[in-house]
């Protein structure tokens, strides 16, 4: 018995030993600058001179600041639209490509290409494929006799060829979730339905869709994380243009920490938005909840 | 019940010329919906290849023309000439490595501790890593910063964290903030907990040594599990963008993703170049794709299932 337990203390020496470099990053670059992210959004932080605690005034500040809750406003606009499509889309995909036909891994295969590109690759060749007078786009449209519109210049379009290009690159990644979720359906389910005479709509109303909920639980939450820290498109595609229309909070956040160096400042956009994310992750929660009572 | 499905079973049986016609109108349908959105996705690669082909001319015709008359390698020698796309490819390549190399060490080590040890703190810290998951990225950023620009004893710095720039403008600024992350870690410990421990017993009774039980013994057992996630920590690293942006304020150290960047902001109608170097920074992720394509498909799949 004392052998025993002087093995598991070794082990559990061991462990910790294991666990020290992991813990220290984690410390590190985790915990320190999560604690350090709220007091820093209480000073006026600016590299240059001497930190001094300011109190509340980054957040008065941020209240009455219009061209911040512009980009807030964008960004919600870009999330209410991009996320439903998104999961629509990625569904969509999914249930098409989950026929076993052949060929279909080429089609798969296909749908998953543009994950792999990065944002900034991705974003380089959307302003050219988006060109209002060369881009293959407008041409496209042109065969079928529309005029299309200069994309990304025009503020109608901007946000809209923005929502286009991320859908673009994310639909296949969610496209293997689902196909990974559809094929953990039991297939007794849509047997014993088909003999209960259940058409392909009810099916998916009341199979398809209830067996998959943990699933788009999962899609929905990463990409509304994801969409609410919009940055990397917006600042190839368009600079945040025309006229601030496609400026995300994470955008103005990086120019106002590190262009401008008002780091405190910036700090308290940073946990105002992060504050966002809880709340709309929270209510996603309460939308995938609300619907299992429904079931 | 049963009279209901022997009454379908007798419709379906007169019928079946029928279902068959109809059988073949959906084989019909699939391919024909499956091929528009596998041509829709594949187009950009597809016209950002033609484009750094072409000749600058046949660029900017009206009408556009979809196959070049001739081939020609000018964008390519234009893009690297005008700026270091081989320096840039390289920075990138080196950080993604060393972050590939460091997340499998280090996320093995964890995830095989926490999988197949026993210790007081296993679940709690456990616990406490996968919760920091869920941490947007905004919040760290800036605090981040502060902790390279403030680490002692680097960069010129004293041990109060201060008279220097710290890790600021050095690939360890890129490097040590992802050495380990919870992904990794989570994603190891998985794996290991599928993994047998009556070896870990014998290997004790042989008299081999705790790590050598790891390294020799359970690490050689994953490799299906390190290939997924040293590739999925690839395309991650190779891929980023704003960190580095951040970090690496050196025209000599940025990365490729940079480099694009700039150059597509300074070129903005030099659609020739900008393509040629899209398509560079995209080539080391196709290529591993092309080769690897099943362990991309069960890294994904796998973030799918932890939900």
């Amino acid at each position: 018995m004392a052998s025993y337990g002087k093995l598991t203390r070794h082990q559990s020496r061991t462990a910790y030993l294991f666990i020290t470099p992991t813990m220290l990053l984690f410390l590190v670059f985790t915990v320190i600058p999560v604690v350090m992210a709220l007091y820093l959004s209480f000073t006026n932080y600016d590299v240059l001179s001497r930190m001094k605690w300011v109190g509340t005034d980054n957040y008065k500040r941020l209240f009455g600041d219009v061209l911040y809750w512009t980009t807030f406003k964008n960004v919600a606009y870009y999330t209410v639209v991009f996320v439903p499509l998104n999961i629509a889309l990625s569904l969509g995909l999914a249930m098409l490509f989950n026929f076993r036909r052949p060929g279909v891994r080429l089609f798969r295969a296909m749908s998953y290409m543009p994950t792999l590109t990065s944002a900034v690759a991705a974003a380089t060749v959307w302003v050219w494929l988006l060109h209002p007078e060369y881009g293959l786009v407008n041409t496209m449209l042109g065969y079928v006799g529309v005029t299309g519109p200069a994309w990304l210049a025009q503020t109608e379009t901007a946000m809209l060829s923005i929502i286009l290009v991320t859908l673009w690159q994310t639909v296949g990644s969610n496209m293997i979730i689902y196909i990974a979720g559809l094929q953990g359906v039991p297939d007794y389910l849509y047997e014993s339905a088909k003999l209960d005479g259940a058409t392909a709509i009810g099916r998916f109303r009341y199979i398809t869709w209830p067996q998959l909920r943990p699933t788009t639980f999962l899609v929905s939450t990463m990409s509304i994380i994801g969409a609410l820290q919009l940055f990397d498109q917006a600042f190839v595609l368009t600079q945040g243009g025309p006229g601030n229309v496609t400026k995300t909070p994470v955008y103005l956040i990086y120019q106002q920490g590190f262009n401008q160096l008002q780091m405190g400042y910036a700090s308290a956009q940073a946990f105002v938005l992060a504050i966002a994310i809880l709340i709309f992750s929270l209510i996603n929660m309460r939308v995938n909840k609300s619907e299992e009572s429904v079931v | 019940m049963s009279s209901k499905s022997a009454a379908a079973i007798g419709v379906s049986a007169v019928r079946s010329p029928s279902v068959r016609a109809s059988r073949t109108l959906w084989n019909v349908l699939f391919y024909a919906v499956a091929i528009v959105i596998s041509a829709f996705m594949f187009l950009p690669f597809f016209w950002s290849l033609i484009t750094s082909f072409k000749p600058d001319d046949e660029i900017f015709s009206m009408p556009i023309r979809w196959l070049p008359s001739r081939l020609t390698l000018e964008h390519y020698r234009n893009a690297f000439t005008t700026v270091p796309f081989g320096l840039y490819f390289w920075n990138s390549l080196v950080l993604a490595v060393a972050g590939v190399v460091a997340n499998l060490f280090f996320g093995s080590l964890s995830g095989y501790a926490f999988a197949k040890l026993p210790f007081r703190l296993n679940k709690p810290l456990f616990r406490i890593l996968l919760a920091a998951m869920m941490i947007p990225g905004i919040v760290t950023m800036i605090p981040s910063f502060y902790v390279l620009k403030h680490f002692p004893f680097v960069g010129g710095n004293d041990w109060y964290g201060a008279g220097g720039n710290g890790l600021l403008n050095t690939f360890w600024g890129i490097i040590l903030p992802g050495a380990s992350g919870s992904f990794a870690v989570f994603f190891m410990r998985q794996f290991f907990l599928t993994l047998p421990s009556d070896m870990m017993e014998v290997a004790r009774i042989e008299g081999c040594r705790e790590f050598r039980i790891f390294w020799n013994v359970y690490l050689p057992l994953t490799k299906p599990a390190l290939a997924t996630l040293g590739i999925f920590t690839f395309q991650a690293g190779w891929n980023s963008f704003l960190w580095p942006m951040i970090v690496l304020n050196d025209p000599n150290k940025a990365t490729i993703q940079m480099g694009l960047q700039a150059f597509s902001f300074n070129h903005q109608t030099d659609f020739g170049p900008m393509m040629a170097g899209a398509l560079i920074a995209v080539l080391p992720i196709l290529v591993l794709f092309l080769l690897l394509q099943k362990y991309f498909v069960q890294g994904i799949a796998f973030s799918g299932i932890k939900g």
